[in-house]
């Protein structure tokens, strides 16, 4: 038996420890612990509610955008706003220039380097000995298309500072709408990089997925997880905002269900925190116990009817049925690329749908009191933030994140996350080369920044105590 | 070879002016071939979001390519490298043990302190222990030939240090004895970063404000060199975030904020900017974010100043304030520079959509000139002493609740 720890885990956002214990060439446990920890929620205690959205975007810089969309639903949920068409199209491009970004930066700069030889200097180097299958030609291609990649999600990132004034932590997506009413200009200018990046997607990113996809099949095997799947949909409807452009819903073995929020629960035995039972994100509370032994992870577990589901692009196209091979590392990793070249051609219907001189902002008074819930897709799958509020400040916030639902530690009943459990059976060539390891994680797109932050409830207690 | 005093105009200049690429590159590229080797740059991530180093990712003059390829060697960031877990580890005590006293320490988020530090690592050491945020900074920060606090975290503490500070965060001087160059921003302006790194290389240590910040960059408030100015001084106001008027009603911290985002503009291609956007500034570059820039939507709090039109049920809000830290020094010094003492206190109509901004209380004007007079008394960019978290944690809420109450 020879046990492996992969710390840090690299090329992904926030800090992760992976730990294996491999026997006869194969994975036979596996242990995902979020080694960061900052409090976020509980700093959001008091501030107004308004502030939210600015403040949860740092909980992550590469999906920022997304906190913001799940923080402005949740603010109109409470106070019964309905956004302009305007409004929903604008943030819509927003977030999906900013998910564009995500998805070219997860494939180029953060999963190629498990597959391909880059140059020999940093940060290329060192690198793992290993099985690189590509020919010196397709690695050179590809490397080529690295730098290329620089350039087109760079460009992902100035459509959306055109509609956000900036990005990471744009400005541009708030309760009531959008703030940037379109103009020919701002819309000629987004269309041209629109349509540089989407050719980029059309004939390099995809042709080069499907390149890996054909030089390392074995991964359509490696790393399938518990095939359970979850989406809270992704993007609002322009005309109809209530609804989504993908659906949301939950995936059980190739069986497809209607998404019930109420069966969402956050156990946290295993994680870092003091014991509780498992608590609905609208309830729970947490309470911080670094020195807890049998605790492993900043990570909690959030389990859906009781149970370990994964999230990401994958169940998103599985729903929407664009995309039903399989539930392994290769499939994450297509479905992923796929869905990029999805919204870019959606983002151009968008574009095209803007009304100049149509309202982009639905004005509101701040309430005193009430509650509501943002249920989103992010970049890496189903983001909910629930929130309260007295007194015209929030009392209570929690944020669950698609990464707190793939890298969640083993839960009450012992069932390993989600990671944990699609590592097992990996077989490893070399213990002192241990590249599969990533192969398998990356194909999560894993954001330790979201996954291990804190969540703090009851807010009219001050629970927090070490 | 270009003038130090050239380089800063070029950096002044921003906007589309600013181009590392044409002018500053090919100096920047022989300044490099006379050192023996490319500069080995340590990228520490800690206690961050990333989102310095994705922004750092959209600089365009030079392109990253040019810039990490040709310019620096950037022997370790984990957003980016190949290496992983031990590798990765080792990677970083060679460059740390072999460039010692040569290479940049770029620290990106700010350093959690409480408990022994165990709320952030870095990662394991090769013999099992936690690699903690506070070990790696103290450890590689001596070694340092420059250290550069990216980003408003590792530069002021930021978000995360805010009250009420779960994980003791600090920033990157708070930890370290010795000098740290803070580029704040949340997040970094790539351009920041990268003029502050060429300066470096070409000039060494640029001018620096008492923040340690500099001066080529965050020499003056957003306010002063804002293109809707002209909105502020003829009193055409925003009513809610999405309207194209000033913003300041709705919460802008422009006039608090020293950084050059109304002329450089975001991101590499320099096409926007929150105002812009019709939103407020937010303040993020301050050492005072955010604690002392929210709400984010509620207008900057009324001051009694000389030469101001006083309300004084105000006052002892604004004293908080004024002690609490820099804001004070910052929030006077701005009201004292002219016309932004006519609107600061809503002496001009405001638009009435926006509650709890109105004027109110007993009022007092000083004349324009009797104001600048008093304003000689203290320089306007002066801070006043540290930081108003670290002297004053309950600030926060006091000014909060002191809002509140002015509200009812």
């Amino acid at each position: 038996m020879t046990r492996i720890r992969i710390s840090p885990v690299t090329r992904l956002n926030g800090f992760w420890s992976v730990e294996v214990e491999v026997k006869d060439g194969q994975v036979v446990d596996a242990r995902s612990s979020g080694i960061f920890f900052r409090g976020l929620e509980l700093i959001l205690m008091g501030r107004d509610p308004r502030d939210a959205g600015y403040l949860t975007e740092r909980i992550c810089g590469i999906c920022s955008s997304a906190h913001a969309t799940a923080s402005a639903l949740g603010l109109e949920d409470a106070f019964g706003l309905t956004v302009p068409a305007n409004g929903v199209l604008l943030r819509n491009l927003i977030f999906g220039g900013d998910l564009l970004q995500n998805h070219l930066r997860h494939f180029y700069l953060m999963t190629l380097p498990d597959f391909v030889q880059g140059p020999d200097r940093p940060p290329f180097i060192p690198r793992y000995e290993a099985d690189y299958r590509f020919t010196e030609r397709e690695s050179e291609n590809l490397y080529q298309h690295y730098l290329e990649q620089l350039e087109m999600s760079r460009k992902s990132h100035e459509m959306t500072v055109l509609f956000g004034g900036k990005i990471p932590h744009t400005h541009g997506i708030l309760a009531g709408g959008g703030t940037v009413p379109p103009d020919a200009d701002k819309v000629r200018q987004f269309g041209a990089m629109l349509d540089q990046v989407s050719r980029f997607i059309e004939e390099k990113m995809v042709p080069d997925a499907y390149l890996l996809a054909d030089r390392y099949p074995e991964y359509f095997e490696v790393g399938e997880g518990y095939r359970n799947l979850i989406s809270y949909g992704m993007f609002q409807e322009p005309g109809t905002p209530g609804e989504r452009v993908f659906k949301g819903g939950t995936v059980i073995d190739g069986q497809a269900g209607e998404l019930d929020p109420d069966k969402i629960t956050e156990q946290v035995t295993r994680s870092w925190y003091a014991d509780d039972k498992p608590l609905h994100p609208a309830r729970g509370r947490t309470i911080p116990a670094p020195g807890k032994e049998e605790g492993y992870s900043w990570v909690k577990a959030p389990r859906y009817n009781g149970l370990p589901f994964e999230t990401g692009p994958l169940a998103r196209l599985w729903l929407r049925g664009d995309y039903r091979r399989g539930y392994a590392a290769m499939d994450r990793l297509l479905a992923r690329v796929l869905e990029a070249r999805l919204v870019a051609s959606l983002m151009k219907k968008w574009l095209a749908a803007l009304d100049p001189g149509q309202p982009v902002f639905q004005s509101y008074e701040l309430p005193d009191s009430g509650e509501g819930v943002g249920l989103t897709g992010a970049m890496r799958g189903a983001l909910g933030h629930w929130f309260r509020m007295k007194g015209r400040r929030l009392t209570a916030y929690q944020v669950v994140t698609p990464s707190a639902w793939n890298l969640s530690p083993r839960d009450d009943g012992g069932q390993p996350g989600p990671v944990e459990k699609a590592l097992l059976g990996t077989p490893i060539a070399d213990p002192k080369n241990p590249i599969e390891i990533g192969r398998v994680i990356r194909s999560y797109d894993p954001c330790l920044a979201c996954a291990a932050h804190i969540v703090f409830l009851q807010g009219e207690k001050r629970v927090f105590k070490i | 070879m270009l003038t130090r005093r050239e380089f800063i105009k070029l950096c002044l200049g921003a906007g589309a002016g600013f181009s590392l690429g044409s002018t500053v590159l090919p100096r920047l590229a022989e300044a490099i071939t006379a050192l023996e080797r490319r500069p080995p740059v340590i990228w520490l991530e800690v206690q961050t979001c990333t989102g310095n180093f994705l922004s750092f990712l959209n600089t365009l003059n030079p392109r990253l390519q040019e810039l990490i390829f040709e310019i620096i060697d950037l022997r370790y960031g984990n957003t980016m490298m190949a290496a992983e877990g031990e590798q990765a580890i080792r990677a970083l005590e060679d460059v740390a043990r072999d460039a010692r006293g040569e290479y940049i320490l770029v620290v990106d988020g700010a350093v959690p302190t409480k408990d022994g530090g165990i709320y952030g690592a870095i990662g394991h050491h090769p013999d099992g222990r936690l690699f903690t945020d506070l070990e790696a900074v103290e450890t590689l920060g001596p070694g340092a030939r420059y250290v550069v606090a990216a980003g408003s975290c590792a530069a002021f503490g930021g978000p995360y240090a805010a009250n009420p500070n779960p994980t003791g965060a600090k920033p990157v001087s708070m930890v370290l004895d010795r000098q740290v160059i803070n580029v704040p921003g949340c997040p970094i302006h790539p351009d920041w970063l990268v003029a502050t790194l060429s300066h470096l290389l070409l000039y060494g240590v640029p001018d620096l404000d008492p923040y340690n910040r500099p001066t080529m960059i965050y020499g003056d408030t957003v306010h002063d060199n804002c293109p809707r100015r002209q909105y502020f001084e003829n009193s055409i106001f925003a009513a809610h975030p999405g309207d194209s008027g000033c913003t300041y009603k709705i919460g802008c911290k422009g006039p608090v904020t020293f950084t050059d985002c109304p002329t450089r503009q975001w991101s590499g291609e320099h096409l926007s900017w929150p105002v812009e956007a019709n939103t407020p500034c937010i303040g993020c570059v301050a050492p005072e974010f955010p604690d002392g820039m929210e709400p984010f939507f509620e207008q900057l709090p009324d001051v009694k100043l000389p030469g101001v039109t006083v309300t004084a049920r105000t006052a002892a809000a604004v004293a908080g304030i004024v002690t609490a830290g820099g804001i004070g020094a910052h929030l006077v010094g701005s009201v004292l520079t002219g016309r932004l003492a006519r609107n600061w206190v809503g002496k001009t109509e405001t638009t009435k959509t926006n509650p709890g901004t109105g004027p109110g209380g007993e009022e007092k004007t000083l004349s324009k000139r009797e104001a600048r007079k008093d304003a000689s008394w203290r320089g306007r960019r002066r801070p006043a002493g540290k930081l108003a978290r670290g002297k004053d944690r309950n600030h926060h809420e006091r000014v909060q609740s002191e809002r509140e109450g002015e509200k009812e």
